[in-house]
């Protein structure tokens, strides 16, 4: 069909197969770190201090408004110019955990929004620590209501790896160009990386739907 | 050199990327709400054919990366005989992209009208069509607004991605001014500003007027 080949198809998949590897890479630790940065922009709206919290909402508004790859350049060419080298694969991974904290910082706040009251005050009441607080009532009860929000930026993160490929990070996106380019051939390297998004993203968002209902029914939560 | 020397000098740079991005940002937006409503009401049809149609196309745009899609129709398209000017096949990926995103919120926001009001239309024999029209979409529109207004911000946002096949919008712009001054921090500094004036001082309150004003409408202010 279409002068598709499936020789060069076949002759270029081990290279973007290994190529999915770094994207998976990319993705789970660009999402490690937004998991635990999005905590501190969280709890950081918590403070006393309103000025704390003006400030940080408006970071995190920051984030959320610019686009990423705008961001990923920014952090790879601003550091040069004060004498820090970042290497591709560092300056991504800040720029995009950085970008995707942002957003789990918001999924958070509508978790911990929406633990009771009478929760808080019993804790008072009980006199226990703020630590103990948070991690023995607060948050397990703010968890399950965050785990939707939480797995689709789990994919979200996975989908937005391409961008990285613009710094030159080694991640699929970039194989397919050096393929294309190289072999003067670009139809099927961007079929196939395509191809190999849904193969991942689809049974992805299907599992989390899976291990969010099993989360809520291990709380014994509806 | 001076910041203020700096804006100075590259301010019509600036000014052209930013009207270049407002025109991908406003015809990448009419063709996904366009796209959205289409896509929403043919995954509520009772024709299976209709409704998986639809749902192939929301699969599979919203199951992979933009990037992807916009290298997809601008690189591989023409091999099919379908060549789009760079500035097109910006928005039309755009568009396409965003618009698989809204089709599930039209989807969402017509399904959380209650059934009382099908049911209303019906027994005074309104005509599908009309009931869709003056009874149905009016209520879904109101409900959906809010994640409308996210989604405008991400399609804002996905524009940058079009400088990546040249189309001279801010991002592009700000990537030549960082290759000609060497002043990375101004500029991309002075387009993330730009973005962000644009996001929360233009759409964001543009949305949340028209929230106001929907509410106002069907008598919910």
């Amino acid at each position: 069909m279409f002068d598709w080949r499936w020789d060069f198809a076949y002759e270029i998949l081990p290279r973007l197969l290994q190529a999915t590897l770094n994207t998976l890479a990319a993705a789970g630790v660009g999402y490690g770190i937004a998991v635990v940065l999005g905590l501190v922009f969280a709890l950081a709206q918590r403070t006393p201090s309103r000025i704390v919290t003006m400030v940080v909402r408006e970071c995190v508004e920051f984030i959320r408004s610019t686009p990423l790859v705008l961001q990923i350049f920014f952090v790879f060419f601003v550091g040069p110019q004060f004498g820090i080298r970042l290497s591709p694969w560092v300056a991504g991974m800040i720029a995009i955990g950085l970008h995707y904290s942002a957003y789990l910082s918001e999924v958070y706040r509508g978790g911990l929004d929406s633990v009771p009251k009478g929760q808080w005050e019993a804790c008072t009441a009980l006199n226990l620590s703020t630590t103990k607080t948070y991690f023995r009532v607060i948050i397990p009860q703010a968890l399950p209501p965050s785990l939707a929000g939480m797995g689709n930026y789990l994919v979200g993160i996975f989908k937005d790896t391409p961008m990285l490929s613009v710094i030159g990070v080694a991640e699929l996106m970039q194989a397919a160009n050096a393929i294309g380019g190289s072999n003067y051939r670009y139809l099927e390297p961007y079929t196939m990386v395509g191809i190999i998004f849904l193969a991942i993203s689809l049974p992805a968002a299907g599992l989390i739907r899976v291990f969010e209902a099993w989360v809520r029914k291990k709380l014994g939560m509806n | 050199m001076s910041y203020w020397e700096f804006l100075a000098q590259n301010a019509p740079r600036y000014l052209d990327g930013t009207l270049v991005t407002i025109a991908q940002f406003f015809l990448s937006a009419t063709l996904a709400i366009l796209l959205a409503l289409t896509a929403g009401l043919m995954k509520l049809s009772r024709n299976v054919a209709v409704r998986w149609t639809a749902g192939i196309y929301i699969e599979i745009f919203r199951g992979t990366s933009l990037l992807i899609q916009l290298y997809w129709i601008f690189f591989v398209l023409p091999l099919f005989g379908l060549t789009l000017d760079k500035f097109y096949a910006g928005f039309v990926a755009v568009g396409l992209n965003l618009g698989a995103y809204g089709a599930e919120l039209v989807r969402g926001g017509i399904q959380s009208v209650p059934k009382g009001q099908w049911e209303a239309a019906y027994a005074i024999s309104m005509s599908p069509a009309k009931r869709m029209y003056r009874i149905i979409l009016p209520q879904a529109l109101l409900n959906m607004l809010p994640p409308w207004g996210n989604l405008m911000i991400e399609l804002l946002k996905a524009t940058a991605l079009v400088s990546l096949i040249s189309v001279t919008d801010l991002m592009f712009e700000a990537k030549q001014i960082n290759g000609s001054t060497f002043l990375s921090a101004q500029a991309f500094g002075t387009a993330l500003i730009i973005y962000y004036i644009f996001a929360r001082l233009i759409v964001t309150p543009f949305m949340r007027w028209l929230e106001r004003v929907m509410a106002r409408k069907l008598g919910r202010a």
